[in-house]
């Protein structure tokens, strides 16, 4: 692949940061913001019905999610949960705690904080939020902060409540658990002033970073999540939600843009074949005669269903298009497949592009064509499998999405796979989502909240950089790591806590740079967590082991989520040398070096240290080894 | 002080000299520069003395602007005229029940209306087909509108606009009657129609929603759906409250009006039968309805119904608390009302000092009832020295029917049968809707989780 010009294909990313407060109750009720493990049977069961926005439009995403007419169960952990989030009682005042870290933020992001906030209800009928609608609130908005190619826009600062966590999903119903419903979440969006994938990026990092260091941001997996705004010169505004590492972030960018063009680069090929979109109509035909005898397993299930059959659209002009590769992986058939799939429910698509396969026969194919008098050389068909009603919903998808690009790029929301592509999730939701919470009344922010929220407001990096070079002793480029770091606020935190025990710049080095090379050596560093670090270096300041050893136990951390530091030390046979067997094994590498020693009289310090650490490496704090061994050859006589 | 859509001050000054209305797309530059343009939304006129200015902006958040720190507001365009809905024609689906729905104003039929802000109830049958399309499949309805009142605002004048209402429906020949009313005041409502319609054909049906049906968690389609079930084919003819059964949408419980309660602020399953069970369970997916309870009246198209649609407002209910001073009843008794209900204590009881107060009221020819804030269970005046003292004074005991229910039942009688105390007492103790529970048995009682 030809590698992309950004600026020259005109890339514009927006992003969008969510990032869960740690604050002593949730936003709207007093439960704790804490998770529970507890597998609880479902406690209630629920439907949810769109209501009609302020607008008296009834929206498209909502309208879809109400025609799946899903069923929700929910789990209610008692210790995480109240009749609030059942649904069953309005909410109470919001959180002050949550509203004064917003301030604060919005203060570091030199944004105009709203006079009066209002909280309203945006429509969220997928059940994860029991209500049918996630409260949120505009806290502030037009701020900037400063990125190395520039200031990047900072349009909007929200307040809003985290939704359910989906436990299991069935075809008929989904279940939740509410634990995670009401936790504060800020949301930070930003304009679309981003150029390039790295840049994406490392402004992500930058927003997160400015939220954790409030002291009231959550840490851990899941906590902080990312939804991009991307799009191309020609192309269109895509969201693509749910981007759970900082890391996939370029990725997802990469090939989103990639997608983009390619899509363009489809919609002149079909231009070229002189293909118009009233050519391209919905005309069902039913083909299920064609596969009465096929070899095709996926096929012959469907057709022993009572009411299942096979159905196929012709789509004139796309011969070849649909096997045309938009993401790595992932051709314009998948994007149809997509389509059928969420609009459809129904588990897939075959097209012609892609067959003879899958039991399917050239002859069948054959057939295909013939029955639905499609041209073989010119068209593709798509053909689904399933009862009839389905079908129908899913090729009027496929004919929708198919005659979409010929005007290029949908607008739609999209979903981040682990890999770094995307798949269709739903059209855009429109801005008619929203109407006045009122049971919560509006809040005046007096000056007396802002200076309030002045505590909080993050020391600015500059400052921040003087100060860890002076007063931490690290290297300017050792603080500048830092600073571009996630866990800057776990830095300071340790730092603080290990003064005297540890050199703040092993802790800097060990989160810049050993868990980046982990990274980079394949190891699957988003399994460490704040509290697992901190666990390694609690036990490097008792002294049970050495500093040497950080890297090969957070490896082993990260290998095997879950299990205690203590014992991943104690397997690894970390576990530190006493002093005594530090003398011992001393002494062993002198008896058995005496003649290189006495040789070589000047070099006796380098040929011991060697030896010795040879077993002690990692178990042992080298300058402690380079003492006792300085001292045992001063008093050796020769 | 006068108030422009909520707004007053200097907002309200500036907002008139551009002719900005709620609706009104306007461009507000604030004075550090930045611009800001939304529609006009209208205050809430408990804070119109705040100074501040409420946009809905194109995210569709609202804000709230600092009048202070504007400098200029210009009027962009004018509202938008929306367009009316377009009305669903009822369709006559032959061999289907006829149904009625009166409204009273409440939350079962309303929607957050986008230009004030506030929510106001819909009743035409095109609306609520709408949003609720299965009732067409249950019933072909009339829907109107009777009154437009806050549940809390109800009193029993608005029993006899109810009842005139449903009896004109009876005679019209309908198989059923859903009243939708706020919650607060609905068994106080129920209970009325039980005793002001007797001999009814048909059941009336009240239907309330704990969760406003702006929102897509509302129960208020699911209750409706129930109440559409009831009113079409329930084998009873009483006066009944249909609700929630349970926090999920999974049933709906049909209680007795004149025995159930609103217990619980804000649940969905707040009501509550007490003394008696629900006479059934309503599954409104499947149509199904199951008897769980006693059937005091049978659905019976050939019956006649008696209308007495007349209640006495000058009845008190009166909760008897430790520390009660007998000026609270002197005052009633000098006031000239006509009646007296007592929430006492226990098996009915109340402060022994008070007991010739009570005494001077039935003297003066006010009939006094005696009920339990226990709720559960029956008053009993045999069983300790003050309830035979209060029963000497001529209190009537009101065995085991609610406080509430007792208050109607005697507003009832004093308003459209007769204000003579023997008759009044002869009168309240029949049991007339099944209001009294004879029978009370163990599983009546709710067991509260003990771990």
């Amino acid at each position: 692949m030809a590698e992309i010009n950004y600026r020259e294909i005109g890339l514009k990313v927006g992003l969008e940061i969510h990032v869960q407060l740690d604050t002593a109750r949730k936003l709207f009720c007093k439960c704790p913001t804490t998770l529970s493990d507890a597998q609880g049977v479902p406690e209630f069961t629920r439907y949810l019905r769109p209501a009609k926005s302020e607008t008296g439009e009834v929206d498209a995403a909502a309208l879809l999610e109400w025609r799946k007419s899903k069923r929700y169960e929910y789990e209610a952990p008692q210790e995480s949960s109240c009749l609030v989030e059942a649904d069953e009682e309005p909410p109470h005042e919001i959180s002050e705690e949550a509203l004064l870290t917003a301030l604060a933020v919005a203060r570091a992001m030199n944004m105009r904080i709203i006079d009066e906030i209002h909280v309203m209800r945006k429509i969220v009928i997928d059940g994860s939020n029991v209500s049918g609608f996630q409260r949120t609130a505009l806290v502030a908005v037009n701020g900037f902060i400063l990125d190395e190619d520039g200031k990047i826009g900072i349009q909007t600062l929200c307040l809003e409540e985290d939704a359910a966590r989906k436990i299991s999903e069935s075809e008929d119903a989904t279940r939740y658990r509410i634990d995670r419903l009401g936790i504060p979440l800020i949301e930070v969006a930003t304009a679309p002033d981003i150029y390039d994938p790295e840049q994406a990026m490392r402004v992500a990092l930058k927003i997160g970073q400015l939220i954790r260091l409030t002291g009231r941001a959550k840490h851990g997996l899941g906590t902080i999540r990312q939804d991009l705004n991307i799009s191309i010169r020609g192309g269109a505004k895509v969201e693509v939600k749910g981007v759970q590492h900082l890391y996939l972030i370029p990725k997802v960018v990469e090939n989103e843009a990639l997608r983009q063009l390619r899509l363009l680069g489809l919609r002149d090929e079909l231009v070229k074949r002189g293909v118009r979109p009233e050519d391209i109509v919905f005309n069902i035909v039913d083909v299920t005669e064609v596969f009465k005898n096929t070899a095709s397993k996926i096929i012959r299930r469907v057709l022993s269903t009572p009411g299942g059959g096979v159905y196929a659209v012709v789509l004139p002009g796309f011969k070849g298009l649909l096997g045309m590769e938009l993401q790595p992986g992932r051709r314009f058939g998948t994007e149809l497949a997509d389509y059928a799939r969420v609009w459809g429910g129904v588990g897939g698509i075959f097209h012609t592009d892609e067959l003879p396969n899958y039991g399917i026969t050239e002859e069948e194919v054959r057939a295909l064509y013939g029955k639905t008098h499609a041209s073989p050389d010119r068209d593709a068909i798509v053909i689904v499998a399933d009862a009839s009603e389905k079908a129908v919903e899913a090729l009027k998808a496929v004919v929708e999405r198919a005659r979409m690009a010929l005007t290029g790029v949908p607008e739609e929301t999209r979903a981040a796979n682990p890999d770094g592509t995307t798949r269709y999730m739903r059209p855009r939701p429109g801005s008619a989502r929203m109407y006045p919470e009122t049971d919560i009344p509006p809040i005046y922010v007096t000056p007396e909240l802002v200076s309030k929220a002045g505590e909080l407001v993050p020391e600015p990096p500059e400052r921040k950089l003087e100060r860890f070079v002076r007063e931490h002793g690290l290297s300017v480029e050792l603080a500048k790591a830092i600073l571009g770091d996630l866990r800057l606020d776990l830095y300071e935190k340790l730092v603080k806590k290990y003064s005297g025990r540890i050199p703040a710049s092993v802790i800097a080095s060990t989160l810049v740079n050993v868990i980046p090379s982990l990274r980079r050596d394949g190891v699957p560093v988003e399994n460490i967590d704040d509290d697992s670090i901190e666990g390694v270096l609690d036990m490097v300041a008792r002294g049970a082991v050495a500093k040497e050893a950080i890297p090969e136990i957070l490896a082993g951390v990260a290998r095997n989520p879950g299990k205690l530091v203590e014992d991943i030390v104690r397997e690894l046979g970390l576990s530190t040398v006493s002093l005594e067997e530090l003398d011992k094994l001393i002494d062993e590498a002198i008896a058995r070096n005496r003649e290189k020693i006495e040789a070589r009289r000047e070099k006796a310090f380098q040929i011991i240290m060697s030896e010795v650490m040879k077993t002690a490496r990692g178990k042992v704090d080298g300058g402690l080894v380079a003492e006792r061994v300085k001292e045992k050859l001063k008093g050796l006589t020769v | 002080m006068e108030l422009y859509y909520g707004y007053s001050g200097n907002v309200a000054v500036a907002l008139k000299s551009i002719g900005a209305e709620p609706g009104d797309r306007l461009r507000v530059v604030l004075k550090d520069g930045s611009v800001f343009e939304g529609i006009l939304m209208p205050r809430q006129a408990l804070y119109s003395s705040r100074p501040i200015l409420v946009l809905k902006l194109d995210n569709g958040y609202n804000i709230g602007l600092n009048i202070g720190e504007i400098g200029e507001v210009r009027l962009l365009s004018k509202k938008h005229d929306h367009k009316h809905p377009v009305g669903i024609g009822v369709k006559e689906v032959s061999g289907l029940p006829r149904v009625t729905l009166l409204g009273t104003g409440g939350t079962i039929a309303s929607k957050v209306d986008y230009e004030t802000g506030g929510v106001t109830p819909v009743l035409t049958p095109g609306e609520i087909l709408e949003w609720v399309p299965e009732l067409a499949d249950i019933a072909v309805f009339n829907a109107r509108e009777v009154m437009s009142v806050f549940s809390e605002d109800i009193e029993p004048s608005h029993w006899t606009l109810i009842s005139r209402e449903v009896y004109k429906e009876i005679l019209s020949g309908v198989d059923g009657v859903v009243i939708a009313h706020g919650t607060d005041m609905m068994s106080y409502s129920a209970s009325a129609l039980a005793f002001s319609i007797t001999g009814k054909p048909v059941p009336v049906v009240f239907v309330g929603s704990q969760r406003s049906s702006d929102r897509p968690s509302s129960d208020s389609a699911f209750n409706l759906r129930a109440a559409f079930i009831t009113a079409s084919k329930a084998p009873f003819a009483e006066s009944v409250i249909v609700m929630h059964g349970e926090t999920s949408d999974t049933y709906a419980l049909a209680h007795r009006g004149v025995k159930a309660r609103k217990m619980h602020t804000s649940r969905r399953d707040a009501f509550q039968s007490i003394n008696d069970k629900p006479l059934a369970r309503i599954n409104p997916d499947t149509g199904e309805i199951r008897i769980i309870g006693r059937i005091i009246e049978h659905r019976d198209k050939g019956r006649e119904a008696v209308l007495r649609d007349r209640f006495d407002d000058k009845v008190a209910l009166v909760k008897v608390y430790p520390g009660l001073q007998g000026e609270v009843l002197e005052t009633l008794i000098d006031k000239g009302f006509h009646g007296i209900v007592l929430e006492g204590s226990g098996l009915g009881h109340m402060p022994n000092k008070l007991v010739p107060t009570i005494a001077r009221a039935v003297d003066n020819g006010i009939p006094v009832v005696m009920t339990s804030q226990c709720l559960f269970g029956r008053v009993n005046l045999h069983v300790y020295s003050t309830g035979r003292r209060l029963l000497e004074a001529g209190v009537i005991p009101g065995l085991d029917i609610l406080p509430e229910t007792a208050y109607v039942k005697l507003s009832w009688i004093l308003g459209s049968i007769s204000r003579d105390p023997e008759e009044v007492r002869k009168v309240f103790l029949t049991n007339i809707a099944g209001e009294f529970n004879e029978r009370h048995t163990l599983d009546l009682y709710p067991r509260w989780n003990h771990g």
